[in-house]
């Protein structure tokens, strides 16, 4: 987890504990957190685009053949695209070691 | 010139925040705050007072607004009472988390039930520790200049925390007292334009209140409350060059007569003054009795308390809020437990009186004192008085 930046002493905090740096919540990589990940059936995939949409992470863009696809940098395998997918094209796999 | 008016002290409050040039009001009504707010709105439609006010729908919203408001570097103003204070709780917490400097009135009334309008202070004794900064006013005239001291301590960098300005409902509020008010001019030579650390601003992006992980969390609460432990130089020092430009002195710790007295009364705002009379008439009857009175009642003022307290045998402190089922009134336990480490403390006797607007008369300091002379001696109840319950 990237929380390593955090473990700071209170002196150091910023003001009112304020974030300065604008879209800093890229660094946090909710991917570790993963113990499952989405595999997409692209033959059933109709692109419609609601798991891009229902994606609480925002993990999911539309690649140069129309399909989204999960970033696994920040997907952290809650499942949300598979169970709100209409066609049933999202699986859920368990991570391997 | 500083101009001797007589006035209703809600609407000197009302100059008070006038002459502080805020830039947004935002306020929902509630006895026996009703005129303070009232009259800001006719300021502000009249063209007196160049400020936005936002009529808002409750004052769970009237806080909330006044935390975006400050977020974005505005000088925000708010007034409350009893169950509008209530109604803000967890707001409350958030503004000095994000170290916003927000100025509110609080009329104090008691909290229901029974429902009731009237004066005591179990409304702001229920918020002792939001983190706040907050003064106690015992007049009309202290009322106006703690309105001004609070906007300048709020915004000192070093601070930069909400301050609430504590006058007692009714008794304070509704009441026409001569006192002298200043104008912009004046006034601008003590509390500069309000200068934002850090501001919301859409050419800088920034977040502010994100959540606190348990990493972060104790942290986040340790600079808060640095912050207002470290404020009271700064109220002290507000106040110092307030006397100096206007001639009116304040202090954390006020105090009456307390010179060789072997027994202090201990009291929170308006009560006060009647409390001074008590003292008058038992001075003169021989007894050596004195008055200690909170004026800045967080950050707690320490090593100025120890001080007013030095030699002195018996201390009878008079809440105006009840803890019940728990062992006194909240300024009791907070004194009897400052006190506890200290050498040759006082003795800490508890009374509670003045609740839902009971009048408290010169009779029953005089009552006070004498309970508190008599447990001294021989010992006291593990609790508190209730000072004039009548039993049948």
């Amino acid at each position: 987890m990237s929380t390593s930046s955090a473990i700071i002493g209170w002196k150091n905090l910023t003001l009112g504990c304020a974030i300065l740096e604008p879209g800093s919540s890229r660094k946090l990589k909710t991917g570790d957190w993963r113990s499952q990940h989405p595999v997409l059936d692209k033959e059933k995939c109709i692109k419609c685009a609601i798991c891009y949409i229902d994606c609480p992470d925002i993990a999911y863009s539309q690649n140069e053949e129309g399909y989204f696809i999960a970033d696994m940098t920040y997907c952290k395998g809650c499942g949300i695209c598979a169970n709100e997918c209409p066609k049933d094209a999202i699986t859920m796999k368990m991570e391997e070691e | 010139m500083a101009k001797r008016v007589g006035m209703e002290v809600s609407l000197g409050v009302s100059e008070a925040v006038k002459v502080a040039d805020v830039d947004v009001i935002a306020a929902y009504p509630i006895t026996p705050q009703t005129h303070i707010v009232e009259h800001l709105a006719e300021l502000v439609a009249n063209g007196e007072l160049d400020a936005e006010f936002i009529p808002v729908e409750s004052e769970h919203s009237a806080m909330s607004s006044c935390v975006g408001s400050s977020a974005t570097g505005a000088r925000t103003y708010t007034a409350s009472s009893s169950q509008g204070l209530a109604l803000m709780h967890e707001i409350l917490y958030i503004v000095p988390a994000l170290r916003l400097p927000v100025v509110m009135t609080i009329a104090n009334r008691a909290l229901s039930g029974p429902i009731n309008i009237w004066n005591d202070h179990s409304d702001i004794m229920s918020e002792r520790d939001i983190g706040w900064v907050q003064t106690f006013a015992e007049n009309g005239q202290e009322a106006f200049d703690l309105s001004i001291h609070a906007f300048r301590v709020a915004e000192d960098h070093s601070v930069l925390l909400p301050v609430i300005v504590n006058l007692d409902g009714f008794t304070l509020t509704h009441v026409v007292e001569p006192f002298e008010i200043l104008d912009r001019a004046e006034v601008a030579k003590y509390l500069p334009p309000y200068k934002p650390v850090q501001r919301l601003d859409p050419e800088h992006p920034m977040t502010m209140g994100a959540v606190g992980i348990p990493e972060v969390y104790t942290e986040a609460k340790k600079q808060v409350e640095d912050a207002l432990v470290k404020s009271k130089s700064v109220v002290i020092q507000a106040w110092k060059e307030f006397g100096d430009l206007f001639g009116r002195y304040y202090h954390p710790v006020e105090t009456y007569k307390t010179e060789g007295a072997e027994t202090l009364l201990l009291t929170m705002g308006s009560v006060s003054e009647t409390a001074m009379t008590a003292i008058d008439k038992m001075r003169e009857a021989g007894k050596k009795v004195g008055l200690v009175r909170f004026r800045l009642w967080r950050p707690f003022p320490f090593e100025e308390f120890f001080e007013a307290v030095k030699g002195v045998k018996t201390l009878a402190v008079m809440d105006r809020a009840m803890s019940p089922g728990g062992p006194c009134g909240p300024v009791a336990a907070e004194v009897r437990a400052a006190l506890y480490d200290q050498p040759n403390r006082p003795k800490v006797f508890s009374f509670v009186a003045g609740l839902g607007g009971r009048d408290v008369q010169v009779s029953d300091f005089e009552e006070i004192v004498s309970r508190a002379e008599i447990y001294a001696e021989k010992g006291a109840p593990a609790t508190y008085d209730l000072i004039g319950v009548r039993e049948i």
